[in-house]
């Protein structure tokens, strides 16, 4: 459980979180996302202590992090950038964070095998691949056992079996109950995995949502049908939750609340022709860049805007 | 491992009972932070280097000066009136610079690689960090140090018997003195920690680090003479030789008049380095 309160980050003139407002809760995995530089890593900085915020608070089951006794047995955090000594084998370091806390040598074993690291937990880990890092990373994160899991862009640079490994940590890990908040600027890859979403730009707030409920805002799955008669076409499919617009002149209608099939039956019923028929899926990925579309820190001279393009 | 449980919010359903109760103590970061140390192969290698600089020039030193004497080559004074003490504690001056940089990189490593940020995530409270460090480096160079000046002492002395330098260990001072040159490195090690934490950076903790114990000194005879007369001897690499010489001048503080100025720039310095690590963002 994570609960920020107007949580504030400036650096100078620059305001990188501007008074988040949010709650984080266990037993699900809460997708974090916005554009890059949105202020997503600094408010996962900020939850674990190491920035101080300007304004408002954050708390972590209840208390600021620094309060709690054992603070890698609440929050496991993955960070974005690198959090190793690349001198140090991967054993050695999960063991010198394990001692801090007086967390067992067959934890730290545990963790190593949960990651898959056994063949390189005794070379050092500045000679690890950017997937072997990213799960020595997260083996650092599961070492305390936490309630709640942090992961920035866990799978940055992952090929694609590291990417359903971790897609499959973080529903295992919120199956067991347990808090997990990751952060991404990849929204077809937190549709995959989250069922709540915290979508922030330029360090607001700009949804706090469903995976579900984000879609049906974007307009949700809507059907585009041409006819030659669009006035009657309207009429015949009219009815409770069906939404039908089109322009004035136009031959075609999108509806919003029927299926594809439901049309072309009621439309056959009564003798009207159809020219078009076609389902139109609103992306999560458009979703996603409507929503932020005003907020993202870096335009591209292109024209395609892609949130996701610029990493 | 179960009795935490009863202590635990229930606001954490995410805990199940059998949920073993961890938590950072003091000795428990000690223990991290001594593991870290031993974990990485510079720390071995400078440590290393440290102790041959302090032996090995010391030996050479006391060869020198015996082979000068048998050959009756002139010597310049301050070499002529040197004693197996100070010939043996020759390679100080080397060994501080070893163990200063040990200490900077021991903190300012950690910034460098980003280490810090698992180590202040696993001790949010940040400030035993630093005093775990400073002590567990301090210590270890303290002990390095004092084995190296005795272990040099004992050889040095024997290669200068019988010449006007000789000094045996139970002389008057010269115990005091080589437990004092083992202290001063220790804090040495202990300031180079403390500057590491305070700057950062591993280049800039160096520099500072070189700047006061080498290069200080050597401006300060650029002011007038009444003020040299008033401000050298509390400079802290000369409070710290005054720690362990055996013939105190005029000029040069008594030995625990030394350790008092140079623990105090030792203090100095970690108190820079708290202040650092609680005011700013790691």
């Amino acid at each position: 459980m994570i609960e920020a309160h107007g949580l504030t980050k400036r650096y100078g003139e620059k305001t990188a979180v501007d008074g988040l407002e949010f709650s984080v809760q266990p037993g699900t995995v809460t997708g974090f996302l916005g554009p890059n530089g949105a202020g997503k890593s600094t408010t996962m900085r900020m939850i674990v202590g190491l920035d101080a915020p300007t304004g408002g608070s954050v708390s972590v089951n209840g208390k600021r992090y620094a309060q709690h006794s054992a603070p890698l047995q609440e929050v496991g955090a993955l960070l974005e950038a690198k959090s190793i000594h690349p001198g140090r084998s991967a054993f050695n370091h999960l063991n010198a964070l394990a001692l801090s806390h007086g967390i067992p040598r067959s934890r730290v074993e545990k963790v190593i095998e949960l990651t898959g690291l056994q063949s390189v937990a005794k070379r050092r880990a500045g000679a690890f691949s950017l997937g072997m890092g990213q799960r020595l990373g997260i083996a650092a994160a599961l070492l305390g056992d936490p309630a709640t899991v942090m992961l920035d862009e866990p799978v940055n640079g992952l090929d694609p079996e590291g990417v359903l490994w971790i897609r499959n940590l973080l529903t295992g890990l919120a199956a067991e109950g347990r808090t997990v908040f990751v952060s991404s600027h990849l929204m077809s890859e937190m549709a995959l995995v989250a069922d709540h979403l915290i979508v922030v730009g330029r360090g607001r707030l700009l949804a706090d949502t469903t995976v579900k409920d984000l879609v049906r805002e974007a307009g949700g799955d809507s059907v585009r049908v041409a006819t030659a008669d669009p006035a009657r076409l309207r009429e015949v499919l009219a009815g409770p939750g069906v939404e039908i617009s089109g322009q004035a002149g136009s031959e075609e209608l999108n509806v919003i609340g029927l299926t594809a099939r439901a049309i072309g039956y009621k439309a056959a019923e009564h003798g009207i022709a159809l020219f078009e028929l076609t389902d139109r899926t609103v992306s999560l990925e458009q979703a996603f860049m409507d929503l932020t579309r005003d907020a993202v820190e870096y335009h591209g001279t292109t024209g395609i805007d892609l949130p996701g393009s610029a990493a | 491992m179960t009795a935490a449980t009863a202590t635990q919010t229930p606001t954490v359903p995410a805990t199940p009972a059998t949920r073993p109760a961890y938590k950072v103590t003091g000795p428990r970061v000690v223990r991290s932070e001594w593991a870290k140390l031993w974990t990485l192969r510079s720390t071995w290698i400078t440590l290393g280097l440290g102790l041959l600089f302090l032996v090995a020039f010391g030996l050479i030193a006391a060869a020198q000066y015996k082979s000068r004497i048998d050959s009756g080559r002139h010597m310049d004074p301050d070499f002529a009136s040197s004693t197996a003490l100070s010939l043996s504690l020759f390679g100080t001056n080397f060994a501080q610079l070893a163990l200063g940089v040990l200490g900077v990189l021991v903190t300012a490593g950690e910034y460098s690689t980003g280490m810090i940020r698992s180590t202040l995530a696993a001790v949010p409270r940040r400030l035993p960090v630093l005093w775990a460090k400073s002590a567990v480096f301090g210590v270890v160079a303290l002990v390095i140090a004092s084995v190296g000046a005795f272990i040099t002492f004992l050889i040095g002395s024997g290669i200068v018997d019988g010449t006007p330098a000789a000094l045996t260990i139970s002389d008057s001072g010269v115990v005091r003195a080589l437990l004092g040159a083992g202290l001063y490195l220790g804090l040495v090690a202990v300031i180079g920690t403390a500057l590491g934490a305070w700057l950062r950076s591993v280049a800039g903790g160096i520099s500072v680090l070189v700047a006061t114990l080498m290069l200080v000194p050597g401006l300060v005879s650029l002011l007038p003479t009444s003020w040299q007369d008033n401000i050298s001897p509390y400079l802290p690499s000369n409070a710290g030789e005054a720690m362990f010489t055996l013939h105190h001048g005029v000029d040069v503080l008594s030995p625990g008049a030394g350790l008092a100025v140079f623990f105090g720039w030792t203090v100095l310095a970690l108190a820079g380095a708290a202040w650092r690590l609680v005011r700013t963002d790691a």
